[in-house]
């Protein structure tokens, strides 16, 4: 048995019938982190012994046959969840340093189903890139072929998960940094509805539009973790007053009759050959199921990447201002005095892509362009939302690729920040509107895996990966895994 | 510096903080006692740790809902916060989370009063906001150290339109929301801990202008003598200057106190672009009527209201029912001694009177007051039944002050009853009158003034019990034989 290629549920059961414990499933997947890491670089700190603390109580537990619904199951964390004791940098300078005192209520709801941490991965500063190439802490690989980027900015948990040293890892999104890792890295990526899962603990880059989901390998695996993220927390004001919802139960299911909604504004654009042929394949799959297609329009989205562009850097600008070597993280060495203490505090511990985010957001606040900007964005914002609305009055699912191609090579598009932003153009629309989004595999071209995205109405995750589910019962791309 | 006030006139407006008196924090479940060491009142939230998110401490909007209906004003339905952004060591997130479009508190006004009579003020609005930790920059040397035991705590800024027009004005308004704050329970107010802080932005103009002269803004000053004083000085500053040929420069000053003096802090030129825009770590909070409705329903009585009603139930003069309604403990005071006395002037008189003379002198609060509201009461009731006189009942108070003894239980040891005895007093008169025949012809040749002095001689003769009123009309029939 590779224990490596078992899913949730299979490791589960394994632990339940005792076929393997969880030292043995952990101490396996670290010894994959071991060998394949120092080329990969998906791990930022890798918590060997926390992990095994961890599943020695695990296993203890399935002795005494209390176990825990997620007890003994490995993953990694984004190195943007606060966890307590250890290492938290959100990939840079600025907090390469910071050992948090307290954890994030993701990570809490997580431990408290049992799932053991083995660590905590890269990913672009602050969770600015597409790319994972702004880490402080070094550039992310492709597992499928490392000259490329695994995409971002959650790269970290798409390459670990996609190169089989972690089963599942959390991630965030605020403009596609769970959906395009994961179609970049052949997996399946969700964002939950805005306010689904706690943001209390997760580092900050956008709080409008910050959002913690999961990175997996097929939709039964991603439901099972969100599932146990999910839930009111009153520490966070934006989380929704809602129980987590059951999003196990309806996997099965059949779409049959349900509406897929095809937004011809996205079909207009100029798309590669080789993704609408996949997408139209998965559309096919998708009719053979019993579905229906239905054109949509949205005819505001191609004001989101622009109104993105204001509203997360203006947010930012403000996020970020905490960090000035006061209390914590990185300090600049012998100040002069304040002023200079914040100034090269700032300069050295942040890299280019953040500084470019703070200083597009403060300029869009400034006295006198902030009706201009920022007011203007929101209004826009409103505007991108109606349409969806609109839309879902007469389908049940919104289909489009998450990217518009496959992954690019490092440093292809380092030097463009506007066609690296473009890299979120079908993803950034659902942050806006705060829906659920995911990315499932659909294909691949030379080599490389290349996904689909499905946005859902507020609320219904659990259809959403329905869909995904179902498609993934009758296809094989989810399976497919590099060789490294 | 000596100017002629006569051709102008001074526009005023007052921003008025009052640090609310929550148990913990506005964001935060920290602890606002005043006092502790340095840091040990700021959890993960005030530190501004990374991920950590603000959660709105109910309590504040119905301290804030309060105080909006003690000044006449509207609530507004959603009520929203902002960041306020600026770089400062002990503003830790970089950023003060207040209100800008939507404060809770918006149109309302207030009513003062000064020798010149009563005036309307209105009041622009009331945000609520967080305020600062501190710096500390002499306990270490060459850095400062900064403490964040007050970062986060609940602060309502009052801000008033400029419709002040004199430091009496300013004083009457400051003064006027102070009792207000400490009616509704919601702030100690105390000015020189720094619970209730005023600015006043100051500009004078010709008058019969119609245009706003440039303004300056005066922080620091923590008394109600030093807001007049302060603004007294910025006026004649102002004066001296334009008078002078100068122009007056937009900028904030501080006051000093010891000097008497204002002084320039920063330009407002070089003012902070604050950047703001909506919280969106908080959404916009909705107010619905009924949660409107309950807090209203624990409003009390407040100063305008409680100083009507003591003078149409008790028959106060406007003077004395201010002057007790202005302090909410002193009118719960009177209420009490007037509840067992059932004489409303003479316990407003006794309270103002020897009481307060009495408080001055140890420096007391009224809360603090070493005789009972019920011990005065039965003082002034013994007065009022005719058992002890006047005079007694002020020796009986300085005993009531210095022991722990009953009113009743003074007069009986001591003997201080009143004596009523028509025949008692008599014969204390003749005694009086027969000892002092070169008085009595002097009376009785014309020297009115004289029935004084025998007035004196018999309640002397009495040790003060004798009943005043009955020494008056025996003694003036017996001089006049």
């Amino acid at each position: 048995m590779e224990l490596n290629k078992l899913s949730l549920s299979e490791i589960k059961i394994g632990l339940e019938k005792g076929d393997f414990t969880s030292t043995e499933l952990t101490s396996h997947y670290l010894e994959r982190i071991d060998k394949h890491d120092e080329q990969l670089n998906s791990f930022i700190s890798v918590t060997s012994d926390h992990a095994l603390e961890q599943a020695k109580a695990a296993d203890q537990r399935y002795k005494n046959e209390d176990a825990l619904p997620l007890d003994g199951i490995p993953i990694a964390h984004k190195d943007i969840f606060c966890t307590k004791g250890i290492l938290t940098t959100c990939g840079s300078r600025m907090l390469s340093n910071f050992e948090s005192p307290y954890s994030a209520t993701v990570y809490e709801k997580l431990d408290k189903q049992g799932m053991v941490m083995l660590g905590k991965t890269n990913m672009d500063e602050f969770a600015m890139g597409s790319s994972n190439e702004t880490s402080f802490f070094g550039k992310v690989k492709n597992p499928w072929n490392q000259d490329y980027v695994p995409g971002g900015s959650s790269g970290g948990s798409a390459a670990c998960v996609s190169a089989e040293l972690a089963p599942v890892a959390t991630a965030t999104d605020t403009g596609g940094s769970i959906r395009q890792p994961a179609s970049l890295c052949g997996l399946t990526g969700i964002k939950p509805t805005y306010g689904r899962v706690s943001r209390y603990g997760m580092i900050a880059f956008a709080s409008s539009l910050d959002q913690g989901g999961v990175i997996a390998r097929s939709a039964e695996d991603a439901a099972l973790v969100l599932e146990a993220m999910s839930g009111h927390d009153p520490k966070d004001s934006t989380s929704l007053n809602l129980d987590a919802p059951d999003l196990t139960a309806n996997l099965n299911d059949s779409i049959k009759g349900m509406k897929i909604g095809l937004p011809k504004e996205f079909f207009d654009r100029e798309i590669p050959s080789f993704v609408e042929n996949s997408i139209e394949e998965a559309i096919a799959v998708y009719k053979d199921l019993g579905a229906e297609i239905v054109e949509v329009s949205l005819k505001n989205i191609n004001l989101s990447l622009p109104v993105y562009y204001i509203i997360a850097p203006a947010e930012c600008s403000a996020n970020l201002s905490r960090y000035d070597g006061v209390r914590y993280g990185y300090r600049c060495e012998d100040p002069e005095n304040i002023e200079d203490l914040f100034m090269r505090t700032r300069e050295e511990g942040f890299g280019a892509e953040v500084k470019r985010r703070i200083l597009i957001g403060t300029y869009a606040l400034s006295a006198g362009y902030y009706d201009a900007y920022y007011l203007k964005a929101q209004k826009c914002r409103q505007l991108v939302a109606n349409d969806f609305n609109e839309a879902f009055k007469n389908v049940d699912v919104i289909l489009s690729p998450t990217t518009p191609g496959t992954s690019f090579k490092a440093g292809e598009k380092t030097n463009d920040p506007i066609e690296m932003y473009l890299q979120d153009i079908f993803t950034i629309p659902a942050n806006l509107a705060g829906l659920p989004g995911l990315s499932i595999p659909c294909g691949e071209h030379n080599g490389l895996p290349l996904g689909m995205q499905l946005v859902g109405n507020s609320l219904e995750e659990a259809k959403l990966l329905q869909f995904a589910h179902s498609f993934q019962s009758n296809t094989n791309w989810h399976k497919k895994m590099p060789n490294i | 510096m000596s100017v002629n006030l006569d051709n102008w006139e001074a526009v005023i407006g007052l921003e008025i903080h009052v640090q609310l008196s929550t148990k913990s924090k506005l964001f935060s479940g920290a602890s606002t006692d005043f006092g502790a060491l340095p840091n040990t009142q700021a959890c993960n939230i005030d530190l501004a740790l990374p991920g950590v998110l603000p959660v709105l401490n109910e309590e504040v909007l119905k301290m804030a809902i309060k105080l909006g209906k003690a000044l006449n004003a509207e609530i507004n339905s959603p009520t929203s916060f902002a960041r306020k952004n600026y770089f400062y060591p002990d503003s830790p997130k970089g950023y003060q989370i207040s209100q800008m479009d939507k404060p809770i508190v918006e149109t309302g006004y207030l009513d003062i009063e000064t020798e010149e009579g009563k005036k309307r003020i209105g009041v622009t609005r009331a945000h609520l906001e967080e305020d600062a930790g501190k710096s500390l920059h002499d306990d270490f040397e060459g850095q400062s150290g900064i403490d964040l035991n007050r970062a986060g705590t609940p602060l309502l800024e009052i801000v008033s339109e400029p419709e002040i027009n004199s430091p009496q004005e300013a004083v009457a308004y400051l003064k006027s929301i102070h009792s207000i704050i400490r009616y509704l329970d919601i702030s100690d107010g105390n000015m020189a801990e720094g619970s209730m802080r005023c600015d006043a932005n100051v500009s004078v103009r010709k008058k019969g202008e119609k245009d706003l002269g440039i303004r300056t803004e005066t922080k620091n000053v923590n008394s109600f003598r030093f807001v007049e004083k302060a603004i007294q000085y910025e006026i004649e500053r102002q004066i001296h200057e334009i008078e002078s040929g100068n122009k007056i420069t937009q900028e904030t000053r501080l006051y000093d106190s010891q000097t008497n003096t204002t002084r320039p802090m920063r330009s407002k030129e070089f003012a902070n672009d604050y950047r703001y825009f909506p919280e969106p770590d908080l959404l916009p909070i909705n107010l619905d009527k009924s949660f409107i409705d309950e807090v209203m329903a624990t409003m009390p009585e407040m100063p305008s209201e409680k100083k009507e009603r003591f003078i149409s139930e008790f028959g106060l003069s406007a003077y004395d029912a201010e002057l007790l309604a202005a302090d909410k403990d002193l009118a719960d005071f009177f209420e009490d001694v007037n509840a067992v006395s059932k004489s409303p002037k003479l316990s407003a008189n006794w309270i103002m009177g020897e009481l307060s003379a009495e408080l001055n002198n140890e420096n007391l609060t009224i809360r603090e007051s070493k005789v009972t509201s019920n011990k005065l009461g039965q003082l002034i009731l013994r007065i009022e039944d005719g058992t002890i006189s006047g005079k007694i009942a002020k020796e009986i108070f300085e005993k009531l002050w210095s022991s722990d003894n009953e009113v009743d239980e003074i007069i009986q040891s001591e003997g201080l009853e009143q004596v009523t005895d028509d025949k008692e007093i008599e014969s204390m008169i003749d005694e009086v009158i027969n000892s002092n025949p070169e008085q009595l012809e002097q009376y009785r040749s014309g020297k009115d003034r004289l029935f004084g002095f025998f007035v004196g001689q018999v309640m002397k003769a009495s040790q003060g019990k004798a009943n005043p009123k009955q020494v008056n009309d025996i003694l003036r029939k017996k001089l006049e034989k």
